[in-house]
């Protein structure tokens, strides 16, 4: 019969198609032979890249299973969005940076593997030596999921020539007088506005849109973007309202930070200051202005400091998980994160010192690095971090739209974020 | 009997008309073995080799995922997880209660209507101009076409930069004396700078498929009206339009279908903003799918964007009939 045979053929076609997908997978394929494994990281910056592969080399001349270790930069900006399509693809690497924002879909899901004991068993690693505080994100169940290796504080660098030019004390000279708080960082940014045509103060990677980053503002308030058990919008809080007023006014009315829509870079010389992360120090060009790292400055309830984790985790669906995990082993060991800390702040507090954090940061002075880095992860707050956060940053970064405008209602606005992000938080 | 002789023996038996008649002519004997690779069945075999390759492309590349975006759209998958849950029409339940879709719907309309008008009007516009004999018009054609050989995130890009508050329009503007507004953070203006964006970018090509359509209308035509004493408009409405109104029609299905697929432009300019206002149907789908990972719900969102298009595309077809007065 016509139909009959037409059926076995269709049959026939979407067997051979289904047999075609499925030679894309093979997650589980047994693998033998030297491995490659394949780290994703978010950064290109070749200073970074350069001493990742040469810790990656020294571990290659002593492990004959290891054929080759390639770190895979991903963009910056879509970087989960990347791993979770390559995860779903099939194609999901050995070993992977997760962002403190991910870190509760990534450690709660199982998709990595457990390392405590890999870690405490590879020799001298010195597992005790891990600070509790900068593991809590990364465990679940007592195990831990993903070495944090990363600690990194916000902190402000300063263009000194451009307040200087302006009329204006430099925050050392603040901080000095006890006086380096948002108050007068926001006039002083205000200033420099007014006297150099330069943008004021920049919170780096904001843009209107990572609303995340302005915690390394409103922190400084005693706000929160949800409580600490996660259930809770913290948005509508008194806090909350007064923090979101003054950088309204600072925005639109000071003229404190460049507004929504434009753009100033401050490691090219076009705002008077910038709150990021020390990693960015090595944007700093050495024949460029004159500068400086100082602290967040103070909020009304007091000095405070926001950190920005970054875990290194293995991939289960690894083909050579254990191989993989035993490579994190050595990449972050004692002799390897002290190479490492130049970049990326440790969580050993052994190597949490002045002393030896100089050692690998030429361009910051042991007092900074006391005061921005090492204070700062002793007293910091992670930035916010949620299950499901990429909807709920979402839901938040379209909520808060509507309060980048001069004639803005900032309570409304921020009830308006509430009244979205409630249910997915109550979830 | 070889093979080659039983072929050529049928060979001889075709009618002198070169008909195709593949059984032989008269009774046949008990016991008489047709041969299996006849004429017809060899041209039948030549003619599937060569769509073979065709066609296992489209049964990987189109059948296969069409097949498995309805098999997704009834499962939750959890990547990081690694599970995948079999929920029934729940996926197609949750579209029903989600609140954001119509607000996405309105948004991806407001796109596809801004778009078809803004593109189809300008390039009929610009290829009226340059039909005609002017000097210099290779070099107006190339400059209006070379957008569309150029990389699509370059050119949103570019456009990003000159959109800001403080960029390349507003500075224009500023030289006139307008103060411009913040075009990528307003709701309003945001929609109409991905909608000029993307016209700019394909105008090009429809303005090049409606320059052959008019110069495929013959010249003794405009001739005679104009002996008729016709306007030079109504010689458009009444020779022009409908002489080149099947390009018109497949100008607008191009379009319709590009326009609802919209999806770099608006990551790189807006990322759906300000609020949901750009947020169209494809980026949603993104979202949902691969920000949030909810991609048994992406799949469902990909099914009603497929419903839409083929629904559009259909409904366009049909009204052929309407529109297009000379189809060849």
């Amino acid at each position: 019969m016509k139909t009959g045979k037409g059926l076995r053929v269709t049959a026939a076609a979407l067997a051979g198609m289904v047999a075609l997908a499925a030679c894309g997978g093979g997650d589980d394929a047994a693998d033998s032979g030297p491995a490659t494994l394949r780290m994703t990281v978010w950064t290109a910056n070749e200073a970074h890249l350069k001493l990742f592969n040469e810790i990656a080399d020294e571990y290659k001349k002593t492990h004959s299973n290891i054929a080759e270790i390639k770190f895979d930069p991903l963009p910056f900006d879509n970087y989960t969005t990347t791993l979770t399509t390559q995860i779903a693809g099939g194609n999901a690497p050995d070993l992977a940076w997760i962002f403190e924002n991910s870190a509760p879909d990534f450690v709660s899901s199982g998709a990595l593997l457990p390392l405590d004991e890999t870690l405490k068993k590879t020799e001298g690693y010195g597992y005790d030596d891990l600070s509790p505080a900068t593991l809590k994100l990364w465990q679940d169940g007592g195990k831990l999921y993903a070495y944090p290796f990363s600690t990194s504080p916000f902190g402000v660098f300063v263009n000194t020539d451009l307040l200087k030019k302006a009329g204006q004390k430099t925050p050392a000279e603040l901080i000095a007088a006890g006086q380096w708080n948002w108050t007068n960082a926001l006039a002083a940014a205000s200033a420099a506005n007014a006297a150099t045509g330069k943008a004021g103060i920049v919170i780096r990677d904001f843009d209107y849109k990572g609303w995340d980053n302005l915690s390394t503002y409103f922190t400084g308030w005693g706000a929160q973007a949800w409580s600490a058990d996660g259930k809770t919008c913290g948005f509508t809080s008194p806090e909350m309202v007064d923090a979101m007023t003054t950088l309204h006014k600072a925005i639109f009315v000071d003229k404190a930070m460049p507004g929504p829509g434009t753009t100033a870079d401050f490691f090219a010389g076009e705002a008077a200051m910038t709150v990021t992360q020390i990693s960015r120090a090595s944007l700093l060009k050495k024949d460029g202005f004159g500068w400086d790292l100082v602290p967040l400055p103070a909020g009304p309830k007091g000095n405070y400091s926001v950190v920005g984790q970054a875990g290194l985790g293995v991939l289960k669906k690894s083909k050579h998980a254990q191989a993989a995990a035993d490579f994190l082993a050595y990449f972050t060991n004692a002799t390897n994160s002290a190479k490492l800390a130049q970049f990326f702040p440790p969580p050993r507090q052994s190597q949490l010192t002045a002393e030896t954090l100089a050692k690998t940061n030429p361009t910051l002075t042991p007092e900074q690095l006391q005061k921005v880095v090492i204070d700062g992860i002793t007293n910091g707050v992670v930035k916010p971090n949620h299950a499901g956060q990429a909807e709920l940053s979402q839901q938040v970064r379209a909520s808060l739209d509507p309060l980048w405008k001069a004639d803005a209602d900032v309570k409304a606005v921020l009830d308006g974020v509430c009244t979205k992000i409630q249910p997915l938080l109550a979830k | 009997m070889s093979e080659t002789d039983t072929v050529a023996g049928r060979e001889s038996a075709r009618p002198a008309t070169g008909g195709r008649t593949a059984e032989p002519a008269g009774p046949r004997r008990a016991g008489d073995r047709r041969p299996y690779w006849t004429a017809r069945r060899r041209d039948q075999l030549t003619g599937y080799l060569f769509i073979t390759p065709q066609l296992l492309g489209s049964a990987v590349f189109v059948i296969l995922p069409l097949i498995l975006v309805v098999w997704y759209s009834l499962h939750e998958w959890n990547v990081l997880a690694g599970t995948f849950d079999y929920v029934g029409a729940e996926n197609y339940q949750a579209l029903a209660d989600d609140t954001n879709l119509p607000g996405v719907l309105k948004a991806t309309g407001l796109f596809s209507i801004g778009l078809v008008i803004f593109n189809l009007a300008l390039a009929l516009l610009l290829a009226v101009l340059l039909n005609q004999r002017l000097r210099g018009s290779i070099v107006f054609r190339t400059l209006f076409f070379s957008p569309v050989v150029v990389s699509l995130v370059a050119w949103t890009i570019v456009w990003g930069f000159l959109l800001q508050d403080n960029g390349g329009i507003n500075g224009l503007l500023d030289t006139i004396g307008v103060d411009g507004p913040n075009w990528l953070r307003g709701e309003t203006t945001a929609m109409l700078s991905v909608i000029v964006v993307q016209v700019f970018k394909n105008v090009g090509l429809n303005m090049v498929l409606f320059l052959a359509a008019l110069q495929g209308v013959p010249g003794e035509l405009y001739e005679a009206a104009e002996v008729d004493g016709a306007s030079r408009m109504r010689q458009f409405w009444r020779i022009t339009v409908p002489l080149i109104s099947p390009t018109i029609l497949l100008t607008s299905i191009i379009t319709v279908v590009g326009s609802l697929q919209v999806f770099a432009q608006i990551a790189v300019l807006t990322q759906g903003g300000p609020g949901t206002s750009t947020t169209v149907l494809v980026y949603y789908l993104y979202q949902q799918a691969f920000q949030f990972h909810h991609f048994g719900y992406g799949a469902t969102l990909s099914i009603v964007l497929f419903a839409i298009v083929l629904a559009l595309t259909v409904l366009q077809w049909q009204m052929r009939k309407r529109w297009v007065f000379h189809e060849s």
